[in-house]
């Protein structure tokens, strides 16, 4: 009896399944391939080569520091960045009293200590990053629609998301005329760019950094591909600053474990050498 | 329950003595995983994955417990909570990326060791309950897998509870009541944030006391073995104590390689992107997908795209992948041979490894490739081998089949294997 059930309910699922997969295959066989824009110009992002990189990965803290500083400069007037907090920023080197007069350049939303109004004060090391704007409302009003996301997750946020924000950095370019022959419908819309990385091809970000655009101290280049590095750098410590204690961690967990495979293995060995099996 | 040869617990110190009239909680462990269970001397590899999967519902509780302890379940601040642990808990990210990479490694080893009892159907008699109570486990498991991975509240999150809560309302007339019901609201919300994370909590203490009913009619036939011959005879056997806690040692040992490895080195490999965006019901993201350990399923339920007469094609896949699962229940009266071990069931070893194989595979990768042509195709001609080889061809199979010779007990089977005459 449960043969019996079990064989019509087998044939009912598999053969409902083989006709839906019959007229599929005619629909999908007879009907044109309509061709989009995004899936011929999308491009995947470049390769990029950062420290953080594979299981020795660490920080390279000079460059995550000049990538502090472009965001500071440049993103940070319209991306938040509410994950951080500055006293985080001791774990890119810099000293209590630096990370003090650093957090105190920035201004947070504050309450008048006399008649409790609402006012801006400078920030506090315990302070988190604050927003560029008060609310959803006025990140839309002044980005053509489009609301700038938090940064602070970006590097992890996608997929492979450090390279992704890197190429979305420097990829900013003309409409292909290829594209607009075969694609007229797919003309980049008014107030908004043209970027091959950015899944729907056009995003409401204006190219945000140029050449030169920010100095550094040391003199380190300030090209845009090099400061678009140091920023992508930036963004995988803000997305884990944990990361290079993970793989400093993982490294003698997973060798003791090795070695413990092995002693096993002999234990194991040893235990059955008058066993046969 | 045991064989009658089994080593008996015979205390000498004092104290241990004292202890076994008190409460003889040693004399179990002895009987239970000590010298004092007998097991089949043959087992290969594949027995050692029941351990393994013991080990990892440890792992998860115990990180579990200790996320819990850090985690707000509130729709407000959960996904900061979940960002809480990972930058400021001390050794929160170890434990964060311990518990998501443990789920990962729960379901390769449960799939291992459901795989392993397809192999040598250690679903037939005398060990049907074990099994029962195995598929009992892994339908608990998948909804504490799905709750759990809503909790962090990230696009994935929302937009998961928000689909395979949605099957619900595929379900005739009550369908959508029974949506808004279990969700206590039309949309994931506040309230099912925390009922989910209230079960998340529960359901793996509710899996221990299945995996305890689980063992405990393992011990009463014993484990099968690699040849499906039932023990006989004292020599086909060895002591669990200190034969298997050996074995088992090793193989805990090189699994934590491989799963501490992941979690250290590729701890978002596994995860979706997306779920570090914090959930918004206003945005839907491009493909929402289950995590990988549901992707055959989904694969099935997406694979119904046409309605049949007056069920609509939503309800059929719904039931299909529902059927899917519970068609396991069924397998020990479904295969119907004497034979046990697919060593010795040619054919159905063929079907296993060339049919069921290649139709797991094509159903793990078209799970999680959009839910378009030509993946949907595929993923209709893998379910349809799915459904019939469980259905159609196991139980054909097993009927008409001419099975090799049996080796007359596990101990010849162990001679002749290591070139020796049988001793009887
Ligand atoms: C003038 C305001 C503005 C500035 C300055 C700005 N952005 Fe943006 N950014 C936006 C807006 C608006 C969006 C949303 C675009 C959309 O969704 O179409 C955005 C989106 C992004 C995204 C997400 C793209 C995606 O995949 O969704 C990244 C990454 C990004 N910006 C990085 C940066 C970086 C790095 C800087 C500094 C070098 C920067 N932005 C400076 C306005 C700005
Ligand atoms: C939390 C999950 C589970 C745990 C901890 C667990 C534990 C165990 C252990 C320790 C054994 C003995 C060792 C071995 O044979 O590998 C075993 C045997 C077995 N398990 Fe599980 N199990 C789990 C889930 C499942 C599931 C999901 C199934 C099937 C759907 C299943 C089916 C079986 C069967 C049939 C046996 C007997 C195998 C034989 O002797 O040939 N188990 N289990």
């Amino acid at each position: 009896m449960v043969r019996l059930i079990g064989i019509l309910v087998g044939i009912f699922f598999s053969g409902w399944l083989l006709v839906s997969l019959a007229v599929g295959f005619f629909t999908w066989a007879s009907e044109p391939k309509v061709e989009t824009a995004e899936h011929v110009f999308h491009e995947h992002p470049k390769a990029l080569h950062l420290a953080s990189d594979g299981p020795f990965g660490h920080f390279d803290l000079q460059q995550v520091q000049r990538g502090y500083k472009v965001y500071k400069e440049v993103c940070s007037a319209c991306h938040s960045l509410r994950h951080v907090a500055f006293r985080d920023l001791e774990q890119l080197g810099y000293t209590e009293a630096q990370v003090k007069a650093e957090a105190a350049t920035w201004m947070v939303p504050g309450i008048d200590p006399v008649t409790g109004e609402d006012t801006m004060r400078a920030a506090l090391p315990t302070d988190y990053f604050p927003k560029p704007y008060p609310n959803d409302v006025a990140a839309r009003a002044a980005n053509n629609n489009a609301i700038p996301p938090d940064l602070s997750l970006m590097a992890k946020a996608r997929h492979n998301g450090d390279a992704y924000v890197y190429s979305l950095l420097t990829g900013y370019q003309e409409q292909p005329a290829e594209l607009l022959e075969e694609f007229p419908e797919a003309k980049t819309p008014d107030g908004l760019h043209y970027n091959p990385y950015f899944p729907n091809l056009n995003l409401a970000m204006a190219q945000p950094l140029m050449d030169g655009q920010v100095d550094f101290d040391d003199g380190s280049p300030n090209d845009l591909d090099s400061m678009s590095q140091d920023l992508a750098a930036f963004l995988v410590w803000t997305a884990e600053p944990t990361l290079a204690k993970r793989h400093a961690t993982g490294w003698p967990v997973v060798l003791f474990l090795l070695i413990a495979t092995v002693l096993a293995y002999l234990a194991y060995r040893n235990v059955w050498r008058n066993e046969k099996h | 329950m045991s064989f009658p040869w089994a080593n008996h617990y015979q205390p000498t110190n004092p104290l241990m003595k004292w202890m076994d009239e008190k409460l003889p909680l040693p004399r179990f462990v002895y009987n239970a995983i000590g010298a004092g269970y007998p097991v089949p001397r043959n087992l290969n590899y594949w027995w050692n994955f029941g351990v393994l999967a013991g080990f990892c519902l440890m792992i998860q509780i115990v990180t579990g417990i200790i996320l819990a302890m850090h985690y707000a379940p509130n729709a407000l601040v959960a996904f900061d909570s979940t960002e809480h642990i990972m930058r400021d808990v001390n050794w929160g990210w170890m434990m964060r990326y311990a518990h998501a990479n443990g789920a990962s490694a729960f379901f390769v080893v449960v799939y291992t060791h459901i795989f392993r009892g397809f192999l040598f159907s250690s679903y037939k008699a005398p060990r049907e309950m074990i099994w029962l109570l195995g598929v009992v486990i892994f339908l608990l498991m998948m909804a504490t897998a799905f709750m759990g991975y809503v909790l962090p509240w990230g696009q994935m999150s929302f937009w998961g509870a928000k689909v395979i809560t949605g099957l619900f309302g595929a379900i005739p007339l009550v369908g959508e009541p029974l949506q808004v019901w279990l969700l206590g609201g039309f949309a994931p919300d506040n309230a099912a944030l925390n009922r989910f994370f209230s079960l998340h909590f529960l359901l793996p203490f509710v899996i221990l006391g299945v995996v305890i009913l689980h063992i405990w009619a393992l011990h009463i036939p014993g484990s099968s073995n690699p040849t499906g011959v039932e023990v006989k005879q004292e020599s086909d056997t060895v002591p669990f104590h200190p034969y298997y806690t050996a074995k088992d040692g090793f193989g805990l040992a090189a699994f934590l390689v491989i799963y501490t490895a992941f979690v250290f080195f590729m701890p978002n490999a596994l995860g979706h992107p997306d779920n570090y965006i914090p959930a918004n019901p206003l945005s839907t993201p491009a493909h929402i997908v289950p995590e990988w350990y549901f992707w055959p399923f989904y694969a099935i339920l997406r694979a119904f795209t046409f309605d049949f007469f007056f069920v609509p094609a939503k309800l059929l896949g719904v039931l299909a992948m529902f059927a899917a699962i519970l068609v396991w229940f069924f397998l020990p009266w479904l295969d119907t041979s004497p034979v046990r071990s697919a060593r010795y069931r040619p054919l159905l070893r063929k079907f296993i490894w060339f049919g069921f194989v290649p139709c797991m595979a094509a159903l793990f990768y078209l799970g999680g490739a959009p839910a378009e042509e030509p993946y949907v195709m595929f993923s209709q001609l893998a379910a349809a081998y799915y459904f019939a080889h469980f259905l159609i061809i196991l139980p054909i199979v097993s009927m008409i089949e001419k099975t090799k010779p049996l080796p007359n007990s596990i101990t010849d089977a162990v001679l002749a294997k290591n070139g020796e005459a049988a001793a009887e």
